[in-house]
């Protein structure tokens, strides 16, 4: 017998949307399979990598072992979500201005992640980026780049008030 | 790409819907909580319920709060909200040390205490996809007749590796479980069994509702040490427990209690403390010979992939970087 599909609610990157999986989907299979959006990556699938980061209710969650009905009626934020193409996020504009996008693979989990702490402060420390991203594992960059890279963000965002 | 097994999702609201729930799918059930061990188990087809029951969002399994000079703690708050806690960093450092260093950030956004208490035994042989365990035969925790860490025993070795058990042992924690015959509460020291297959005393159908923490005179401190490879994510290789109770001095040791884990089965406690420590300060000389009658108890085996005589002689290391933050 093939797997009931469930309807679900999500609200992503500020639109309300249904859509219908099979009930043992996780999130992250319902936002690249059902949704379409496949800026969260698939890496290990079990929780080690990070590289399925997504916000949900501002939190960080490994979408990956999020299963689907977890995340009815939740808010749900994808890398998608972070900024437009006219308005990119702080974070998107600085990686690119610092290099701190090499393959990309681990890019929009850290995004999230990163923005995640800039929500709750726009002056951390460089040990608190560190903790913040303790979660993402990123194989190329070596992480300098990448903490420089959200430290100017968040001297960005400072003077953006 | 790693997929789950179809199963039907419940999400009761009340606990005595989730106890029944549980009961009415008897045998083809098991209760999640934030799932960060049982989904990835599930993926690696270690197991297959077609149910699973929801305890995120039953309210009588939520809240931190102090009452009758107990900390309770219910089973299903995050290690994230465990760790911040301001009663739990003032009252029990120890325990918000350990859900600190639990994983990494996002795990312990989801990760709960009450999954912590309960988490899986792990082994190299075991932590594997069905196709990597087929291609080895399976072994007797799931699928097979034999365990390739010990090769002739009918046991299974497979190694405890939750960090808040041992703090929750040395701060006398009692774990309150509710199930189909009502409710009953087991000190988190008889909590555990030597058995890789069913290493705890709780009965198919319960569910652990709340972890009380006796809330002991300022004499008690405690402290906690991990050792993983990495900072982050890894689950520990050697976790290390350790309180003790002063007399009115402030200084000359009363009582004190020591616990390993991520060796065996079961989280371990160390025995002969008292007799080395007890009417003594804790000086440099005690907490050497803690750490060496530490060293001689512990004999950690091949079931996690890192070299077992490196994590035995890391035991003493570590027991006496515990013992250091008591002296701090
Ligand atoms: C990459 C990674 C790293 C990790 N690192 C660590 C680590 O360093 N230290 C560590 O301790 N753990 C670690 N874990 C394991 C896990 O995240 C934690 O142990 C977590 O606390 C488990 O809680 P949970 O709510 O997610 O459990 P779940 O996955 O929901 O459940 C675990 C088990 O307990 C049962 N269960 C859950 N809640 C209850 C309850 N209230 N009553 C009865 N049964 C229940 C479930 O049926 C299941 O069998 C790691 C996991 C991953 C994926
Ligand atoms: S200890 Fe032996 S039986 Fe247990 S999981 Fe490992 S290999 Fe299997
Ligand atoms: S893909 Fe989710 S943690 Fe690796
Ligand atoms: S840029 Fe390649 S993994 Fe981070």
């Amino acid at each position: 017998m093939p797997p009931a599909t469930e309807i679900v609610t999500l609200m992503v990157n500020g639109d309300r949307r249904e859509v219908g999986v099979p009930g043992h989907y996780t999130l992250l299979e319902a936002l690249r399979y059902g949704l379409g959006l496949t800026g969260s990556k698939q890496g290990c699938d079990k929780g080690d990598c990070g590289a399925c980061t997504v916000l949900m209710d501002g939190e960080p969650t490994l979408s990956c072992i999020t299963p689907i009905r977890e995340a009815d009626g939740r808010r749900i934020v994808t890398v998608e979500g972070l900024g437009t193409a006219r308005g990119p996020h702080p974070l998107q504009d600085e990686f690119d201005l610092h290099g701190a996008a090499q393959c990309g693979f681990c890019t929009p989990g850290i995004l999230c992640s990163a923005a995640a702490l800039l929500a709750r402060s726009t002056n951390p420390s460089r040990e608190e980026i560190r903790e913040a991203l303790s979660g993402n594992l990123c194989r190329c960059t070596g992480y300098t780049k990448i903490y420089e890279a959200v430290e100017a963000a968040a001297a960005r965002m400072r003077d953006n008030g | 790409m790693l997929r789950l097994p179809p199963f039907s999702y419940h999400r009761p609201a009340t606990l005595d819907e989730a106890v029944s729930l549980l009961g009415e799918h008897a045998g083809d059930v098991l209760p999640v909580a934030g799932g960060t061990d049982l989904i990835p188990n599930m993926k690696h087809r270690l197991f297959e319920p077609g149910h699973l029951v929801a305890l995120r969002g039953i309210a009588e399994l939520s809240g931190i709060r102090r009452e009758n000079g107990c900390l309770r703690i219910g089973a299903a708050e995050t290690l994230a909200s465990v760790a911040r806690d301001a009663d739990v960093k003032k009252h029990v450092p120890s325990l918000a040390d350990a859900a600190a260093h639990v994983a990494g950030p996002q795990i312990r956004n989801a990760a709960t205490l009450g999954g912590n208490l309960c988490l899986e035994t792990r082994c190299t042989y075991y932590n594997q996809t069905a196709f990597w365990r087929g291609a080895l035969g399976y072994c007797l925790k799931k699928d097979g007749t034999v365990c390739h860490v010990t090769k002739v025993g009918k046991k299974c070795v497979a190694a405890h590796s939750a960090d808040t058990p041992p703090v929750l042992m040395t701060l006398d924690a009692v774990a309150v479980l509710e199930g189909p015959r009502g409710r009953r509460e087991i000190p988190v020291r008889d909590f555990f069994v030597a058995d890789g297959i069913a290493n705890t005393r709780r009965e198919t159908g319960e569910i652990v509702i709340e972890v009380r923490i006796p809330l002991e005179s300022s004499s008690r401190r405690a402290a906690y040490a991990k050792l993983r490879q990495r900072n982050a994510i890894d689950f520990p290789l050697l976790t290390v427990a350790v309180s003790v109770d002063l007399e009115d001095d402030g200084s000359t040791v009363r009582s004190i209690t020591g616990v390993v884990t991520a060796l065996g089965s079961r989280p371990r406690e160390l025995s002969g403390w008292g007799e080395v420590a007890e009417g003594h300060a804790l000086d440099e000389d005690v907490v050497w010979e803690l750490a060496e009658r530490a060293y001689k108890q512990c004999h950690p085996l091949e079931n996690i992939i890192v070299d077992p005589d490196w994590r035995r002689a890391m035991v003493p290391v570590y027991v006496r970087r515990a013992l250091e933050k008591l002296r701090a």
